[in-house]
């Protein structure tokens, strides 16, 4: 421990701490912009600097170490000074359009400068702007970039894809993608994780509230709204809910008043995919097709887009069950049209989801089986929270409501999707179903759980050993998959999940700053499961419906039209 | 009202003289790696500034110049936009009235000329060729990138050893640069900016002196799993020897072959033990010669019949060539071949195998005006001359030598004789050389960035000489080995950036051989390349990474502050002996030093990117 005054009050920080955190942890606020713990500790923005006693410079609290003795004030005439006037250099560089930006009270650089009181700007503006590919479903405003470096960080050091880079030099520097190319040419998997780490608004996803809002209006329409399983952790955070509050019944409900016509749940066709993905599992490991390289699970467009960017030559060993949106979109259109009687095109189908990359997903050419698109929108769930704020719904007050029947059943496997290891398990308690006719403890393959970047389990199924592997987050997806294809490692199935934590902490989650709460809502999934009083997808009753009725048998004549896909054939871009 | 007046400096022309030394000094500090644009933008608004506003060319076109290449830099400009800057800048030359004008343009003009790559890439691309890096300026601008900022930390510290360590990563040779080398690390020191670059290379001897002997391997620390490859070194210098270092830890068999009796080239055969103990020189390099499996092979030549290239190539897996430059240019001049007329190299090669010659009462003229110059005058009045001169042909200012070394030799008595050109060697009935005859010179115009002399109208002058010492640069063997690409010209061995030589498979070529006469650590620079590129041909990817932890820098003020200088024995002493000249600072100046450095892997840029390298 080292013995330091910070505004006059003596506190002791463990040895090796900066500034910044030893200020947090004594519970004293030091603004800052730039700094990402862990990630980014460059002392960019010079908000966040402080004076140590004795010294004539300041230096900045993010990555000083505090040393024994040292006198710091967070909040002198010469801090406030210049904590401000940095402020307002950013700003003379930043599109304050806050009413028409996305981050608008939730954005850190609006936050500080109101906190800061600044009111009146005395600087030149200086706004440039590179231009954009607006259909891409990643947007980036040039114009709102503060040069923090964070997306650079996170897709460097963390998903390891190396999308973003300076370009320029001096003070011309912006950030832009790696080697001046467009972002339809980089090897960008859509992930997100630059959108949710970026402190204002350059970066953010495409805007579709507008088409779903035109389809609302449209009376020839019939609106469905699918809600992937993550959706429901999170749906709540930016509305002033708790988790008590935020269930998925009173989200229904909201969609509902949205004016959605029917509201179905995604973890249905979670199961689904379970029942198709399981059964192809079983089916490739007893033909013996998975002697040189494991399967690996589909769902995750992000990584989909990883493994044939990257690892062309292990995308034949994807699953080719589509992702649950995907399953969904061509049931809808299909089975569930049938039932209400009407055309496939009939239907708009919006999917909600924690996911930029499913963005991209549904607009991928050769997915359409309905012979309509199978899946019309996907909204993330920032845009599900502006589409409920923007119908002016006081979301505290609604009564909660249930899905719609049928495909508004789910199982406690299906909604553990969400969260990384969770469509492992899942998939493994109906494959041991598939093999002995009988059900496992449903907890029984709890190995996979847990936030460890790579995790390996064994488990026998009637005397056949298994080999696991679960990953999360792309960068340690590729040290797995360098390990496979140099033959360090042998598995018979692998999960990937190209966000960290999967899915809870997905790109198109809502953004709370220096928070990584991925975690925190894949325990909420795994909760969800635990009180569920279905714990299989294959018992899930609208599964059993829905084969009896429509498809048949998994890896059937219907399933491999409707539910499979080809990778190979994904088109990157259009 | 007096009809003259005294005027004494006004404040002002005091403060606006005293922002001009910060401008050099920014200058001088430039980080490397800037926007060419960028920067021609920025002092044509310095030289806009000293117009006096009366002819148009340098009052309106250079004001226009700058908004020209302003619209490259913010990408309106195109192709049309860099030739009108041409134009504008060729008519600004021809027409302004003044040098502030004209030469204003001429620097425009220059940088078309030399940036060229870039000023197209701005039209057409909207940014410079490379963009978005600012290395760290003392890493990026050593040959073999040392991690400076982490060995000074470490210094401070007083983790003498560590600092060892952490130099050996990059650079096996950190006593020997501690002693000899050029340290370009200190040309562009941010420091230049506050006062004054830091004494690098003082901080390194000072780690040097107080580490105790390093081996190469801490407790449980080895070479690489044997990877059963071969590897020949031709040439025992310190590019051979680092990458033998560099190989050895790969876990590769390294055989060193090397002609002469020791090991060392240049480091024993040019420098001369005042400036390099050969105590220890020897010491290293046995040091370094542990790093695995290394054999020495001494006085065998490889090339020519007797050992032919490809006879050695279908020996080895790999072969690394790096046999230095070490045959010397004559004068051509009529008495050269007289007895007393000796070669720098050929006297400095005697001195490394400890065969003093005795100079005696001997009257010495050495011919040059570089580093090999100064060792051999120095040498000279070691030797026991009773008159050493030093004959250039240019001025002083001209002399390749490094400053210190010319200040040491006039210290020690040597008579600096400028814009002398040798004539003819007078030579005895004895047939031994009796004085130097030499041509008066004028410094006349420069060529490429260097006056030149000519001939003087004005009578030979007569150097009475007994030993004349030719040291006007080395050249470099007609090598005797086959199919290896050379560049005519110049003697060098051709090779890629791999530094593989063209067209033959798994030979490697650096150092002196391949750059003609050239500094120590850009062979040792060169040797860890090949080391990289060879363990890479042979399939492998071994890397270096020595794990140091570097101390956090400590904020403090950084008050502006004299850079240490080291002391020397002094002359009456030093020069009756082949005994170290330099003395390290004192700990108390080392901390002072070490606390100049600015930790630019910790500030700035090297914070984001680039500051830290811990492994290649």
């Amino acid at each position: 421990m080292v013995n330091i005054k910070i505004n006059g009050t003596d506190l002791q920080v463990p040895e090796n701490t900066t500034i910044l955190e030893a200020a947090r942890l004594n519970n004293i606020n030091i603004p800052h912009l730039c700094y990402l713990k862990g990630l980014n500790e460059i002392g960019a923005c010079r908000v966040c600097v402080a004076e140590i006693v004795g010294l004539d410079r300041l230096v900045a609290s993010c990555n000083t170490i505090a040393l024994e003795g040292m006198e710091i004030r967070t909040n002198s005439p010469k801090v406030r000074q210049a904590r401000k006037i940095n402020v307002e250099l950013l700003l003379s560089q930043h599109s304050a359009r806050c009413p028409e930006c996305a981050r608008s009270g939730n954005c850190e650089l609006q936050r500080i400068s109101n906190d800061l009181g600044i009111l009146e700007f005395p600087y030149h503006e200086d706004i440039k702007g590179i231009e954009w590919n607006q259909d891409f479903p990643l947007i980036r405003n040039d114009k709102k970039c503060i040069k923090c470096m964070r997306c650079i960080q996170v897709c460097e050091k963390v998903q390891q894809m190396n999308v973003w880079d300076v370009a320029k030099s001096g003070s011309q520097t912006v950030v832009d993608c790696r080697g001046g190319k467009d972002i339809t040419e980089i090897n960008c998997t859509i992930c997100g994780q630059c959108i949710t780490h970026c402190p204002v608004g350059a970066l953010t996803e495409r805007d579709d509230t507008q088409k779903v809002r035109d389809a609302l209006a449209d009376p020839t329409k019939i609106v469905i709204a699918s809600v992937a399983p993550a959706v429901r952790t999170s749906w709540g955070e930016q509305l002033g809910l708790t988790h008590e509050e935020a269930t998925s019944e009173r989200l229904v409900s909201a969609l509902r008043e949205v004016g959605f016509h029917y509201v179905f749940d995604t973890d249905f066709s979670a199961d689904l995919t379970i029942m198709e993905e399981g059964s192809e599992f079983l089916k490739r490991l007893t033909d013996g097709e998975l002697k040189e390289y494991p399967m690996f699970t589909s769902c995750c467009p992000g990584w989909v887009r990883f493994v044939k960017m990257e690892y062309p030559e292990l995308v034949g060993n994807l699953s080719s069950a589509k992702s649950p949106q995907q399953m969904f979109g061509a049931i809808i259109k299909t089975w569930y049209a049938q039932i209400l009687g009407v055309k496939a095109e009939d239907i708009y189908h919006v999917s909600f989801m924690p996911c930029t990359a499913k963005k991209y997903e549904c607009d991928v050419e050769c997915m359409n089986s309905s012979g309509a698109r199978d899946v019309d929108a996907v909204l993330t769930v920032r845009e599900l929270d502006r589409l409920i704020r923007s119908e002016g719904i006081n979301v505290k007050d609604l009564a909660e409501s249930g899905f719609d029947m049928p495909l508004g059943v789910a199982s406690g496997a299906g909604h553990i999707f969400g969260t990384t290891g969770g469509v492992m398990e899942a998939a493994l308690r109906t494959a041991y179903n598939l093999v002995t006719g009988k059900n496992p403890d449903p907890d029984a393959f709890k190995n996979v759980r847990g936030y460890k970047g790579w995790k390996e389990a064994e488990f026998e199924i009637n005397g056949t050993k298994l080999r696991i592997a679960v990953a999360h987050g792309l960068g340690n997806i590729r040290k797995l998959c360098e390990a496979i294809k140099n033959k360090e490692v042998q598995y018979d199935f692998v999960e990937c999940m190209a966000c960290p934590t999967g899915c809870a902490g997905g790109g198109g989650q809502p953004i709370f700053e220096g928070e990584e709460l991925g975690a925190d809502r894949g325990r909420l999934l795994l909760a969800l499961d635990k009180k569920s009083n279905l714990r299989f997808s294959h018992e899930n009753p609208s599964i059993i419906q829905c084969y009896r009725e429509f498809l048949g048998k998994p890896l059937g004549e219907k399933s491999h039209h409707l539910l499979h896909t080809d990778q190979v054939r994904w088109e990157l871009w259009k | 009202m007096s009809r003259l007046v005294v005027r004494p400096e006004t404040e002002i022309q005091a403060t606006a003289n005293s922002l001009h030394f910060d401008l050099e000094r920014r200058v001088t500090g430039a980080p490397p790696g800037l926007c060419p644009l960028d920067l021609a933008s920025s002092y044509l608004k310095v030289y806009s500034s000293q117009t006096c506003g009366k002819c148009v060319p340098c009052r309106v076109g250079l004001k226009q110049l700058e908004k020209l290449i302003d619209d490259l830099i913010e990408g309106r400009g195109d192709m049309k936009t860099v030739d009108l800057i041409e134009r504008t800048a060729e008519t600004i030359y021809a027409s302004a009235d003044c040098a502030i004008g004209y030469e204003a343009a001429n620097m425009v003009l220059k940088g078309l000329k030399g940036f060229r790559e870039d000023y197209i890439a701005h039209a057409t691309k909207g940014h410079c060729v490379a963009e978005g890096f600012q290395a760290v300026p003392c890493v990026h601008l050593c040959p073999a990138h040392v991690d400076v900022p982490g060995y000074i930390a470490l210094i401070n510290a007083g983790r003498y050893a560590d600092a060892v360590r952490l130099i050996r990563k990059d650079n096996p040779f950190p006593s020997v640069c501690a002693m000899v080398c050029e340290h370009p690390c200190e040309n562009k020191c941010r420091r230049n900016l506050i006062d004054d670059a830091l004494n690098i290379r003082g901080l390194k001897l000072y780690a040097v002196k107080n580490s105790g002997h390093v081996p190469v391997y801490r407790e449980g620390e080895h070479a690489a799993e044997a990877t059963g490859k071969k590897i020949a070194i031709v040439g025992g210098g310190p590019s051979g020897i680092s990458a033998a270092y560099y190989l050895g830890m790969m876990g590769h068999s390294v055989e060193i072959f090397e002609q002469r009796k020791k090991l060392g080239g240049m480091l024993r055969y040019g420098i001369p033990a005042y400036r390099l103990p050969r105590e220890i020189l020897d010491e290293e390099i046995n040091t370094l010669l542990t790093s695995g499996d290394i054999k020495v092979h001494t006085e065998v030549s490889i090339g020519g019949d007797s050992y032919p290239l490809s006879k050695l190539r279908s020996e080895f897996d790999a072969v690394y060539i790096a046999i230095g430059a070490h045959t010397d240019k004559s004068l051509k001049i009529p008495g050269e071949d007289a007895e007393g007329v000796m070669s720098a190299v050929s006297l400095l090669r005697r001195i490394g195998d400890d065969n003093y010659p005795d100079f005696k009462g001997k009257k010495v003229v050495v011919v040059g005006g570089g580093n090999v110059a100064m060792d051999c005058a120095r040498s000279s009045v070691r030797l026991g001359a009773e008159r050493v001169i030093i004959a250039y042909r240019r001025r002083l200012e001209e002399m390749t030598a490094l400053d210190e070394e010319i200040r040491a030799a006039e210290a020690e008595g040597c008579e600096l004789f400028e814009l002398v050109a040798p004539l003819k060697v007078e030579v005895g009935d004895d047939g031994k050389a009796k004085a130097l005859w030499v041509q008066n010179q004028m410094i006349s115009f420069i060529k490429d960035g260097r006056p030149t002399p000519k001939a003087a109208s004005h009578e030979p002058v007569r150097l009475e000489a007994d030993i004349i010492i030719v040291a006007i640069g080395q050249g470099i063997e007609s090598y005797n080995l086959e199919n290896v690409s050379m560049n005519p010209r110049r003697g060098t061995i051709n090779i890629l950036d791999s530094e593989q030589i063209p067209d033959m498979d798994g030979v490697f070529s650096g150092g002196d051989c391949v750059t003609g006469p050239a500094t120590v650590i850009s062979a040792i620079g060169a040797g860890k390349i090949a080391a990289a590129n060879i363990d890479e041909y042979l399939g492998f990817n071994h890397p270096i990474h020595i794990p140091v932890d570097i101390p956090a820098p400590v904020p403090h003020n950084r008050p502006a502050c004299g850079r240490v200088k080291l002391r020397e024995r002094s002359v009456d002493e030093r020069i009756k002996d082949f005994s170290l000249v330099e003395e390290s600072m004192t700990a108390e100046e080392m901390i002072q030093e070490t606390e100049r450095c600015l930790r630019c892997d910790k500030f700035g840029f090297g914070t984001f990117r680039g500051g830290r390298e811990n492994k290649w």
